[in-house]
C-alpha cells in the first residue's frame, strides 16, 4: 500500500467545485455506487469531498444528517439533495439514477445465480472478509468526518458526549436508530440552539 | 394474485417508504410480515437471500427491495417495488433539502446542523461496531481496524481494501 498519506488540511478546504452537467452527476454516482460494497457512504464521502470537491466534509455531514432524519435510504437522500441543489429535478434524478441503475442490474443477476453459489465456503468466506473490511471503512470514515467537528459551535467536549450517547444507544444497547434520533436529536439541537450565534430566530 | 391484490401490495410498500427513518433495512421486518407471512409470495430463505445479496453487491442496500420484487414478480416486480419504496421518501428528501437550502441562516437549521453532526458521525461508528460485533474474533477485528486506518489516513483505493478482505476471507484467514 504505497499511496501517499493524506495531507491533513487540504480536503476540507471547501466544497468549491460543481458538476458540469446532470450527466456528470450520473456518471460520478454510477462509479461510486459500483465501488460501494456494504455501505456506499464511505465511497460517497471520498468521491464527493476529496475527488470531486463538490462538498466539504462539514457539508457532507450536514446532508447526511438531513438524509438520516427524513425517511428513505440515507445515501439515496444525500444523492437526491445534492443533485437537486445543482440541477433541480434533473440533477436529483441523475444522481439517484446513477446510484441505482447498474447495481439494480447486478442485484437481479445475482439473485438468479445465488442458489448455486451460496453453499460455497470460499464465497461465504470472501463475503465475511468483505464485511469486516466494510465495517472498518465505515469506522475510518467516521474518524475522518469527526475532524470536521473541531470547528463545531458546540465545542469538542459536548460533541464527544453527544456522540458517545448516540453510540451507546445504537451500537451497544441496539435501540432502533429512529428512537435514538428521537432521544438524542432534540437534546443535541437544543444544546446547539444556545451556542449558535446570529441566525434568524423563529417568526 | 389478482390485479387488485397487487395494487394493494404496491400501496402498502408506498406507505412503508415513509417509515424508513434510519436506513433502508428498518422496514425489512414489515416487508417480511407482508410478503412472507401474510401473502406467502416468498419463502424465508428467499427473503433472507434478498438482503444478503444486496448487502454483498455494490450499490445501496435499498436494492434488497428490488431483489424481493424480482423473486415475487420478475423484472416488473423489481422495478415496481424499488420505485414504490423510494418515491415517497425521495419527494420528502428533496422538499426538505430545498427548504433547508432556501433558508441557510435560519437559527433552527444552524442548530440542527451543529447538533446533529456529532450524532450522525457517532451513528456511523455504531453501524461499524454492529457489523464487527456480529462476527467476533481478533483477526476479524484486526482486519476491520486495518481497513479503518487505511481509509482514514491514506488514499488507497477502496476496491483494493475490499479485495484484501475478500481474499483473506476466501482463504479462511478471518
Amino acid at each position: 500500500m504505497s499511496a501517499p498519506p493524506l495531507p491533513p488540511a487540504a480536503p476540507d478546504a471547501t466544497g468549491s467545485r460543481r458538476p458540469g452537467s446532470p450527466r456528470e452527476l450520473f456518471v460520478a454516482f454510477t462509479l461510486l455506487a459500483l465501488q460501494g460494497f456494504g455501505g456506499v457512504v464511505v465511497v460517497a464521502q471520498r468521491v464527493l469531498c476529496e475527488d470531486k470537491r463538490w462538498l466539504s466534509r462539514a457539508e457532507f455531514v450536514e446532508l447526511l444528517s438531513i438524509g438520516q432524519v427524513v425517511p428513505g435510504p440515507n445515501v439515496c437522500n444525500v444523492a437526491l439533495m445534492l443533485g437537486d441543489r445543482f440541477f433541480g429535478w434533473r440533477g436529483a434524478l441523475a444522481a439517484l439514477g446513477g446510484l441505482l441503475t447498474v447495481p439494480f442490474g447486478i442485484v437481479l443477476a445475482l439473485v438468479t445465480v445465488y442458489a448455486r453459489f451460496a453453499a460455497s465456503p470460499a464465497i461465504a468466506g470472501a463475503l465475511r472478509g468483505m464485511g469486516a473490511v466494510s465495517a472498518g471503512l465505515i469506522a475510518g470514515t467516521a474518524l475522518k468526518l469527526a475532524q470536521s467537528l473541531r470547528t463545531s459551535p458546540l465545542g469538542v467536549p459536548v460533541c464527544v458526549a453527544l456522540g458517545a450517547a448516540a453510540f451507546v444507544l445504537v451500537g451497544l444497547l441496539r435501540i432502533p436508530l429512529a428512537w435514538a434520533l428521537v432521544v438524542v436529536g432534540p437534546a443535541a439541537c437544543g444544546l446547539a440552539w444556545r451556542r449558535v450565534g446570529g441566525g434568524v430566530g423563529p417568526r | 394474485m389478482s390485479a387488485l391484490a397487487w395494487a394493494v401490495l404496491l400501496c402498502q410498500v408506498l406507505f412503508l417508504s415513509l417509515l424508513q427513518v434510519g436506513g433502508a433495512l428498518t422496514i425489512a421486518p414489515d416487508l417480511h410480515r407482508l410478503v412472507v407471512e401474510r401473502l406467502a409470495l416468498l419463502t424465508d430463505a428467499q427473503f433472507a437471500a434478498s438482503i444478503a445479496i444486496a448487502q454483498s453487491c455494490p450499490g445501496p442496500n435499498t436494492l434488497y427491495v428490488a431483489a424481493i420484487g424480482f423473486q415475487t414478480a420478475g423484472v416488473a416486480g423489481a422495478l415496481a417495488a424499488q420505485a414504490a419504496v423510494l418515491l415517497p421518501s425521495s419527494m420528502i428528501a428533496i422538499a426538505v433539502g430545498r427548504w433547508g437550502s432556501a433558508r441557510p441562516d435560519l437559527k433552527f437549521l444552524l442548530a440542527f446542523k451543529a447538533g446533529m453532526a456529532p450524532v450522525t458521525i457517532a451513528l456511523l461508528a455504531a453501524a461499524s461496531w454492529i457489523i464487527v460485533a456480529e462476527a467476533p474474533g481478533w483477526r476479524h477485528v484486526l482486519l476491520a481496524a486495518a481497513a479503518a486506518v487505511a481509509v482514514w489516513r491514506t488514499r488507497v483505493h477502496i476496491l483494493w481494501l475490499m479485495a484484501v478482505g475478500a481474499i483473506a476471507g476466501a482463504l479462511a484467514w478471518v
